[in-house]
């Protein structure tokens, strides 16, 4: 009976089968219902791009200031150059206004400086600025998942 | 004459005549009424009443001890249910169609808009009915005695309540359906707030990830709309059927309702006892004890409380239908006069001004105006967390079944009262008129504004008040009183706040009537 010898309470053979099977039985679950909660995030959007033409140079002269409210995104032009500023603000999606200060987001009372910055109000982080590209016949294109540092104006040609 | 020797079409007649008593005889599966034998039967042989006990205390039925509020609950679930279905024929989660579908329902249809109302009242009466419910519960001292488990469930089909209100009130794609999608999307995304200073976000942004689960995108569009109807249609009412059978399954597991050790019977008491019908042997017929009246509770014999109990048909049976009128009746008569609002078309490029939750989440809306991650996420998790711990960090079970337990429980509960209006309002009163930190000092950290804001303040406050009592008093159940009432009036407080009081820009005014007008 050389078996008997080792069987400490919590060591024995059988004690490992039972506790690895559990252990196997939780973990494939835990699987199968990982793997199918993978098919709810979406692998296609069907959305609008996020790139888009704003057109020509020369519409945007110095003293511009475009609200896009459909692209939710205002476009400026000063004497430093262009800059796109996104018009949805950082707390919770509500689109900003503009005002002789700056932005003021109706929701919450976040308001912000010309340059998107938060001056009071729930709002934790400034307003997004976009990347302005020039297409090769001139056109302006903003591209909103492209988000640059806060201050980069555009000179375009 | 025997079966046998009849002809055909005679055993046919007499079957077709006694039709009525055949076929009730067979729903009912006991006879006449007329003993408690029968009256007993008819609770146990019937699929929808056996949850219920054969004989049912006094107390159950004295309405100032319950006041109906769970059944209440009941009946509006049961009646938005119903009106649910009724919608559906029409309604189509499209976001092409939605809208003009429910204008459909409140233009068009035969009493659509009628039914709209019944459906959309039905289900925020049961937010304010599972409240009470829930108020009734702890202030009687009901969690406890093998009924914390059933408490816990109960969180849960509040929680249920507040989901299923909210994804209703996102179906109709209207201006406030919309908005409500953009905010509910983005307390999401919230957590990003803490992700971005711990500089965690591009590693696993964990706020994003929930927002486009939700969304099934990175904005508002079909696929958020097919989302919210899957969830409101389907999933959330299987849940809270679910839920909700478990949770009458434990009422009567756990020995029925709470009742005072102390229970005594008022004279009054004696119309419940039916007249026996006595036809002969040596028992009075009010006499029989089941073996269910005697499973539960520490004495294993007949103690008192089978004493007060009393058949539940009709006794019971006729309270939970008098209930039930009174219910379907408030509802008809509110669902007539008011009606469910329906906005313009959603639109993305204008949001409200001020956009507003529904009114059940302006007291959220108050404190995600401080602080989104706070207010909208760690905040509700902590009151969630609180409510379901109450039960097993108050252990006390003297004096269960009694309103506020003692009268050092009702000067708590007082005393408790009247601090958190005075310092809720007090503390409300000081962001209006002076502004937190980054009104102070525009440069302050986002960390710091997470950490420290009105929010935050409150709800320590309200801890430290609890273990003060706690400390005082020297009991649990005290503290659980002082936590339960403040946790409750805050929520009235910031809902009204968040209601009335909040403008465009969530400025503060009086009344609506100050709006400036734009």
């Amino acid at each position: 009976m050389s078996s008997q010898t080792v069987d400490k309470p919590g060591s024995s053979r059988r004690d490992f089968l039972e506790k690895a099977s559990f252990i196997t039985a939780v973990v494939a679950t835990a699987g199968v219902v990982g793997g199918a909660l993978r098919l709810i995030k979406p692998n296609v959007r069907y959305e609008e791009p996020t790139k888009f033409k704003i057109g020509k140079v020369e519409q945007f002269p110095q003293g511009t200031v475009k609200n896009l409210s459909d692209k939710k995104v205002m476009i400026f032009a000063d004497a430093d150059g262009l800059y796109a500023i996104s018009s949805i603000c950082t707390h919770l999606g509500c689109l900003v206004s503009l005002t002789e200060w700056g932005f003021q987001c109706p929701c919450h009372g976040s308001k912000y400086t010309p340059d998107g910055k938060v001056i009071a109000g729930p709002a934790p982080r400034p307003l997004e600025w976009h990347e302005i590209s020039q297409e090769v016949d001139g056109t302006l294109v903003v591209d909103t998942a492209k988000a640059v540092p806060i201050g980069t104006k555009y000179i375009f040609a | 004459m025997n079966e046998m020797n009849k002809s055909g079409l005679t055993k046919f007649k007499d079957n077709l005549l006694s039709l009525k008593d055949s076929m009730s005889g067979s729903y009912l599966r006991s006879g006449e009424l007329s003993s408690d034998k029968s009256r007993a039967a008819v609770m146990f042989n019937n699929f929808f009443l056996h949850v219920q006990g054969v004989k049912t205390h006094i107390n159950t039925l004295r309405p100032s001890y319950t006041v109906g509020f769970g059944l209440i609950s009941l009946f509006l679930l049961i009646i938005a249910f119903i009106s649910g279905i009724f919608l559906m024929v029409y309604y189509n989660p499209s976001i092409e169609n939605a809208f003009n579908t429910v204008k459909d329902i409140n233009f068009v249809v035969t009493g659509g808009r009628f039914m709209r109302n019944i459906h959309k009242w039905s289900g925020e009466a049961m937010i304010i009915f599972v409240i009470l419910h829930m108020a009734r519960v702890f202030f009687t001292g009901s969690y406890r005695k093998g009924r914390e488990f059933n408490w816990v469930i109960g969180i849960v089909l509040l929680i249920l309540t507040f989901v299923l209100n909210l994804t209703g009130y996102m179906l109709p794609w209207d201006q406030l359906s919309y908005w409500a999608l953009v905010i509910v999307a983005n307390i999401m995304n919230s957590p990003k707030e803490l992700t971005d200073i711990l500089g965690l976000t591009q590693y696993f942004d964990i706020g994003g990830f929930q927002k486009e689960l939700f969304l099934g995108g990175l904005n508002p569009g079909q696929e958020s709309l097919t989302r919210v109807y899957l969830f409101h249609i389907m999933v959330l009412p299987s849940l809270i059927l679910v839920f909700l059978g478990a949770h009458f399954w434990r009422i009567r597991k756990d020995g029925g309702l709470t009742r005072p050790d102390s229970f005594e019977t008022k004279e009054g008491d004696a119309s419940y006892t039916p007249v026996a019908d006595k036809k002969g042997g040596i028992f009075p017929s009010y006499k029989t004890y089941g073996l269910m009246e005697l499973a539960k509770g520490k004495t294993p014999a007949v103690d008192n409380d089978v004493e007060n109990t009393v058949m539940s048909y009709p006794n019971l049976l006729v309270a939970e239908l008098a209930v039930f009128m009174v219910t379907l009746a408030g509802i008809l008569a509110y669902a007539f006069y008011i009606d469910a609002p329906l906005k313009e078309l959603a639109n993305a490029a204008i949001p409200e001004n001020p956009a507003k939750a529904p009114w059940y989440f302006l007291g959220l809306q108050e404190l995600v105006g401080y602080s989104a991650f706070m207010g909208g996420i760690v905040l509700p998790s902590m009151a969630v967390l609180g409510l379901l711990l109450i039960p097993y960090l108050d252990r006390e079970d003297n004096n269960v079944g009694i309103w506020f337990t003692n009268g050092q429980g009702r000067s708590v509960a007082i005393q408790s009262f009247v601090l958190s209006i005075i310092g809720l309002i007090g503390m409300l009163a000081f962001v209006v008129n002076f502004g937190w930190f980054r009104n102070w000092w525009p440069d302050i950290p986002q960390l710091i504004i997470i950490l420290v804001n009105p929010g935050n303040l409150w709800v320590g406050f309200i801890m430290v008040w609890s273990l003060f009592i706690i400390k005082r008093t020297g009991s649990t159940r005290m503290g659980a009183i002082a936590l339960f009432t403040m946790t409750l009036v805050t929520y009235v407080i910031l809902t009204y706040t968040g209601t009335v009081l909040r403008g465009p820009n969530w400025d503060f005014y009086w009344s609506q009537s100050q709006w400036p007008m734009h």
